[in-house]
């Protein structure tokens, strides 16, 4: 009763039409930078605080929250049009999404992720109104220990993002860990692989890599051969979903559903391995795992799904807590201490209206979103059929204007450079950038967990497995590595049987 | 001789006169301050909401960029460089006294190459233990903490971050040292701290009050000379026992060396109107701090908070022998 009381209190504030016209204002904005590669949510809301300190608190959370999300509406776009990912979850959205735009498919894969994602998003609302402060409780018992063992998972089960070989895949992963190496060590602040440049001492922009190795290295080999182009624009069919799209889309979306709500609650970085969780399961559980990597319609509507549940259950932290999940809640909670709410464990009962009104902003936005992409679809569709050499400088210029907004850094543009040459020689050695990624994001998580947990246990390594929770991960990594490994030792045998 | 000067007389009247000129004017356009640390944070939402304040008696828009990076070396070393010319300025945390010993190559002198416009405010900060932390007092957790000195572990948010600063001086007061546990940032460490997994940390109180309110985690003692209004049951370090711990993360105003002292000191005065907004006054109050008196927010305030700070860290880092580079 208390919980249906506090829904009616945040439908009442979220629906007020000041609030609603910023939350359309918050998911419009989120859209457009989302569709503009390399312009992150981060960058936009750094960008608005000076704005919001003129609104209500309320107003002003709405709208933020609303770019955040919006923007992962919009990131998966470009992934699927463009090959152009924006943030880590959409790299993964890539991989089939743009293989169907393709097969002149992108109206079907654009549906599929809205769809998925809106399901996913009216799920993890519910979930957030419900469960919050007990899931808090959950998330806490995680340690250093519990999330080195979970990152060994999302490092196991990337090597199933691969199509192709699994010893590249594995090479790809190792690189990925290394470059997430650069930068400045946080336990003895010794500046490590960083060639004495400066802005390197904080690792290498994300943001720059991902354009780079996914959306520059995709235009230099569509430079290559043009008419492949060509072939890609005319084949442009149905904008909708197929009956088989939907029944190969529901399960996913389920699933994907359910592992992006459960690690998106996990502050130290649980989110970002949602995408990649979810499509790891989806091509495990497939009948047909070769079509992954070849515009599997399972690999876009779960990691969707999954990455816009993490997106929404990673308020939990911060709404329960004050304690943000990743830079874009820090600068929310930024801009509450402006307006004068300090965030803390006591903001659901000190700011209710605050508190419940953002929560069901959430799903309002989530239905605007929508709303609004599924008309939008048409219009993104034919981006394509602009003539490529108007297209690409125009998608090489706001990647730049992009990367350059997020630290006013010149740096991050030869980083993109850099890595747009790189990501081009990885693919004519037939290497995916996927997995390389994913090392990238997780390698300096792995590494501040391990030595962290080693720090607590005072060099006991044994912490890893008394620890129960810790205990569990590693058992289940292990048992993905089996999974894993099992279909290519058994091709291995098949090809020897072939050869007798 | 006469000649020379007559000439030297001459260019030192047009010099004057031209910096009048320049002042009288001034702002005439907007102006930057850099921030060299990521918007959200505790010295963002300072620099914002002063920012905001001088802005409207300026009338002219003072914008915020955040230049983060490096301890904050980075935004500092991009200010140092900037034309002196009242249109870039930095605002900056104690880090600037303490990157000066913490870094052992800086791209920038630290104390010649900015001008003073003013300190801002000094943050105070509190020591603090996970919920189910044994102590009852700071006595008792320093007891505590010297019997079993092997199992204790101190969180900080990184190497040069206030929780480090503040942790090096806990350990240099009571001579024990402790396994410190570093994290990226504040949210990561204040989560250990709730779960339990750390047991120590010492932070600003931006960052506490509100799980101190909450009863979330335990608190010890504030380092400021005075209890705070939002915290008044937590009793100062001088009360509790270790008044060395007393220690604030002090933020000031810079200019690039060689900024006319005549734009330094209308933003110092226009700085000293902010700190005087009831809105300022009462945001500061909730994050558990206040806006420094007229005398600090000048020039000479600040250049010799800094000067005395920097003395002050050196050998407190060198006996710890962290550094962030």
């Amino acid at each position: 009763m208390e919980l249906f009381n506090n829904l009616v209190l945040g439908f009442t504030t979220a629906g007020a039409p000041w609030n609603l016209f910023f939350c359309f204002i918050g998911v419009i904005l989120g859209t457009l930078i989302g569709v503009l590669p390399g312009i992150g949510a981060t960058a936009t809301i750094a960008m608005l605080l000076p704005i919001t300190f003129q609104l209500e608190p309320v107003s002003s959370l709405i709208m933020l929250a609303g770019i955040y999300y919006g923007a992962q509406y919009g990131g998966s776009t470009t992934a699927i049009l463009i090959n152009m990912p924006g943030e880590s979850s959409s790299a993964v959205t890539a991989i089939d999404g743009y293989q169907m735009a393709r097969k002149g498919r992108a109206g079907a894969a654009l549906a599929i992720a809205a769809i998925g994602s809106f399901f996913a998003g009216t799920v993890s609302t519910i979930l957030v109104a419900v469960f919050a402060p007990p899931l808090t409780a959950v998330a806490l018992k995680f340690g250093s220990a519990e999330y080195f063992s979970l990152m060994i998972v999302g490092l196991v089960s990337s090597i199933a993002l691969a199509h192709g070989s699994v010893v590249k895949a594995l090479g790809m992963v190792v690189l990925g860990l290394l470059l997430g190496l650069v930068g400045t060590d946080i336990y003895t602040g010794t500046p490590r692989f960083n060639l004495g440049i400066l802005e390197l001492s904080d690792g290498l922009n994300f943001v720059a890599v991902a354009v780079g190795v996914f959306g520059i290295a995709e235009i230099l080999r569509n430079l290559e051969n043009e008419h492949d182009r060509d072939v890609m624009i005319k084949k442009v069919t149905n904008l909708w979903p197929t009956k088989q799209d939907w029944k190969e889309m529901t399960a996913p979306i389920l699933r994907g559903t359910a592992i992006g709500s459960a690690l998106g609650i996990l502050p130290g970085g649980g989110a970002i391995l949602a995408s990649f969780a979810s499509y790891t399961v989806e091509k495990r559980m497939s009948k047909t795992p070769q079509e992954f990597g070849k515009g599997a319609v399972a690999g876009v509507a779960g990691p969707e799904s999954a990455n816009n549940a993490g997106a929404q259950t990673s308020f939990i932290p911060m709404l329960t807590l004050g304690i943000p999940a990743n830079p874009v809640m820090a600068l929310m909670i930024g801009a509450m201490i402006i307006q004068g709410i300090v965030p803390g464990p006591n903001v659901a009962t000190e700011q209710p209206a605050l508190f419940w009104g953002i929560i069901a902003s959430m799903w309002i936005g989530n239905l605007m979103l929508i709303l609004l992409n599924l008309p939008l679809i048409g219009l993104w569709v034919k981006l394509l059929t602009i003539p490529y050499y108007m297209l690409f400088p125009a998608i090489i210029a706001f990647c730049s204007i992009g990367v350059y907004s997020v630290n006013s850094n010149v740096f991050d543009l030869f980083a993109v450079a850099f890595f747009g040459l790189i990501g081009y020689v990885l693919a004519k050695l037939r290497c995916e950038p996927a997995p390389l990624l994913l090392g990238f994001v997780l390698g300096p998580l792995l590494e501040e967990h391990l030595r962290r947990a080693m720090i607590m246990s005072r060099g006991d390594a044994t912490t890893f497995v008394t620890r129960p929770i810790s205990l569990t991960l590693l058992l289940l990594a292990a048992a993905v590595l089996v999974v894993v490994l099992l279909p290519s030792i058994r091709k291995k045998r098949d090809e020897v049987f072939v050869e007798d | 001789m006469r000649k020379i000067l007559i000439s030297l007389a001459a260019t030192a009247t047009f010099a004057l006169a031209s910096s009048t000129a320049f002042s009288q004017g001034y702002p005439e356009r907007n102006i930057t301050m850099v921030v060299p640390f990521a918007a959200g944070g505790p010295t963002d939402t300072v620099t914002r909401l002063v920012a905001e304040t001088m802005s409207k008696d300026l009338g002219q828009q003072i914008l915020v960029e955040n230049v983060g990076g490096a301890g904050g070396t980075l935004g500092a070393s991009q200010v140092a460089k900037a034309d002196p010319d009242g249109y870039t300025l930095l605002l900056h945390h104690i880090g600037m006294a303490t990157s000066a010993t913490l870094y052992r190559k800086l791209p920038y002198d630290t104390l010649n190459a900015f001008e003073y416009v003013g300190l801002v405010t000094d943050v105070p900060m509190t020591i603090v233990a996970k919920k189910d932390f044994e102590a009852t007092d700071l006595k008792g957790l320093v007891e505590y903490v010297k019997a079993n000195a092997d199992k204790i572990s101190l969180a900080n948010a990184g190497i040069g971050a206030a929780s480090h600063l503040c942790g090096m001086l806990f350990m240099n007061e009571i001579k024990v040292p402790l396994v410190t546990v570093p994290y990226k940032g504040t949210g990561p460490a204040m989560t250990d701290l709730l779960g339990g997994q750390v047991d120590l940390m010492c932070d600003q109180t931006t960052n506490t009050t509100k799980q101190i309110k909450g009863g979330t985690i335990k608190a010890y003692a504030v380092t400021s000379a005075k209890r705070l209004d939002a915290l008044p049951d937590v009793p100062t370090v001088e009360e509790a026992g270790l008044p060395g711990m007393q220690v604030g993360i002090w933020h000031g105003i810079y200019a690039p060396k060689g900024t006319p002292s005549e734009v330094t000191e209308k933003l110092s005065a226009s700085l000293q109107k902010a700190l005087k907004d009831p809105n300022i006054v009462a945001r500061f109050a909730e994050l558990g701090t206040v806006p420094v008196t007229d005398a600090e927010a000048t020039p000479a305030g600040l250049k010799s908070k800094l000067e005395s700070e920097v003395t002050r860290w050196k050998p407190i880092i060198e006996a710890a022998g962290q550094y962030a580079d």
